[in-house]
């Protein structure tokens, strides 16, 4: 059996290694194959720009070359893919070469497109990007004090950032001497601070006892430079001196140049995790349209769903399990103490209040996470 | 031709069935209608609430079986 894995981020990556593990006599008889196409010969473990942001890493403790986290036997070839052509079970590549599979894995991702606001790219900060991110570095230490605005585009990828990097702003100017004089306004998208209630429930008095302000059903309409305001859907307007933005985004370009999905999202089944209307087309990460949090979590418990199922493809003809909408996020809630959220389709979370515990194992997850794209974690 | 777009938000604690509206709604045409699916009976107060504060147009809600059907149309 062919198997082909589009895209070598969090959740391709897990999945391959997991697919590998599981099929190792199969690799070594011949009767299965794994192929990785990619856009990036260097895998970069994404949470880390957050802290890329604040100075608390720098750029290469984000990298690792993606072959050497392959396990052996999974053929990489940083190419990637331009053309689906799924009624005849082939891809085209950037490079020209055409490969065929038995069963196709769709990995590839998302992006932000701060460009979809008018005036966000040029007079906002940002953090989902190396270059983005150390903009915002230079531009947090260079800050002197004023009112920072925190504004969110939807939908966004990690949804505990936009909390994550309010609390963390606010330890990092405490800590430069700056505490009085700067003032952080938090918006949101929606009628509370945080889509999960009992997130909002316990974020939205921690913002009170912090001193941070904050308004709800803020959506981004249009950024004035000049004015140095910031405008929402909703008619709001509030000033900044320093925009932060936690941007919209949308799925590969190349999703939507095959016409697979509006937004680059593809129409996934929630607990299948195929294709809508293809039975051996499967999607994973945030490249689905399933209605749960663009995260890393995600995309790691989805690869572990879809590493069983296609194993069992392979040596019992049939998949034997359904993915159950499992989430675990992280909150990172300031400097040093952090708490989280799990939950699914059935069950909401019920975070506890943050520890300094909680955050350590955060740290020492940062760390841990090249284990984990190893599927071995 | 204005479609109406069904988007299953059953089931969805984060980013939650408005956000996931609003996702949507800035992906449809002006005329277009969006039914949403909803598991959590919040949505029948706060999705109304932030139609008429961005002022799309709220076509209605009913609930069955435990699923809160809301439609709404973009206006602008």
């Amino acid at each position: 059996m062919k198997i082909l894995i589009v895209g070598g981020g969090m959740g391709g990556t897990i999945l391959a290694n997991n697919l590998a593990r599981r099929l190792a006599p199969e690799l070594r008889s011949g009767k299965a194959r794994i192929t990785m196409l990619t856009a990036s010969e260097r895998h970069m473990y994404q949470p880390g720009l957050l802290y890329l942001a604040l100075g608390r890493v720098t750029p290469d403790e984000l990298y690792r070359d993606q072959a050497s986290l392959l396990e052996p036997g999974i053929a990489l070839h940083v190419d990637p893919v331009e053309q689906f052509m799924l009624d005849d079970n082939k891809v085209r590549t950037k490079g020209g070469k055409t490969h065929d599979y038995d069963v196709m894995v769709v990995a590839t991702g998302s992006r932000p497109v701060r460009e979809s606001i008018p005036g966000l790219a040029e007079h906002s900060h940002t953090f989902y990007t190396e270059e983005t991110a150390l903009a915002m570095f230079k531009a947090l230490r260079e800050f002197q004090g004023g009112r920072v605005v925190v504004a969110v585009g939807v939908p966004h990828k990690c949804p505990m950032a936009p909390l994550e990097i309010t609390f963390m702003m606010h330890d990092y100017f405490k800590d430069r001497g700056l505490g009085d004089k700067v003032q952080l306004h938090y918006t949101y998208p929606v009628g509370r601070v945080h889509s999960l209630e009992n997130v909002a429930k316990w974020a939205a008095p921690e913002f009170d006892r912090l001193g941070i302000t904050y308004e709800t059903f803020f959506n981004l309409k249009e950024v004035d430079g000049a004015a140095k305001v910031v405008r929402s859907e909703e008619g709001g307007e509030t000033p900044f001196d320093l925009l932060v933005s936690i941007p919209a985004h949308r799925g590969m370009e190349v999703i939507e140049k095959n016409n697979l999905g509006a937004g680059g999202w593809l129409p996934t089944h929630r607990t299948q995790l195929n294709l809508e209307g293809r039975s051996n087309v499967f999607v994973l990460g945030d490249a689905t349209n399933i209605p749960i949090s663009k995260a890393g979590s995600t995309a790691h418990f989805e690869a572990e769903v879809l590493g069983e199922n296609i194993a069992a493809l392979v040596k019992l003809g049939a998949p034997v399990r359904e993915y159950d909408g499992k989430v675990f996020c992280f909150i990172e809630a300031g400097k040093d103490r952090a708490t989280y959220a799990m939950f699914d389709y059935l069950n909401p979370p019920d975070p506890q209040p943050p520890t300094k515990a909680v955050h350590w194992f955060k740290m020492a997850y940062n760390k841990l996470y090249w284990i984990s794209a190893r599927g071995l974690l | 031709m204005a479609e109406r777009k069904v988007v299953d938000a059953r089931g969805s604690f984060c980013p939650g069935p408005l956000m996931e509206l609003i996702g949507w709604m800035k992906l449809a045409q002006v005329g277009d209608e969006i039914e949403l699916l909803s598991s959590d009976k919040g949505s029948a107060a706060d999705v109304p609430e932030w139609v008429k504060k961005v002022g799309h147009e709220f076509l209605g809600t009913r609930e069955e079986g435990g699923v809160w059907h809301i439609v709404v149309k973009k206006a602008k």
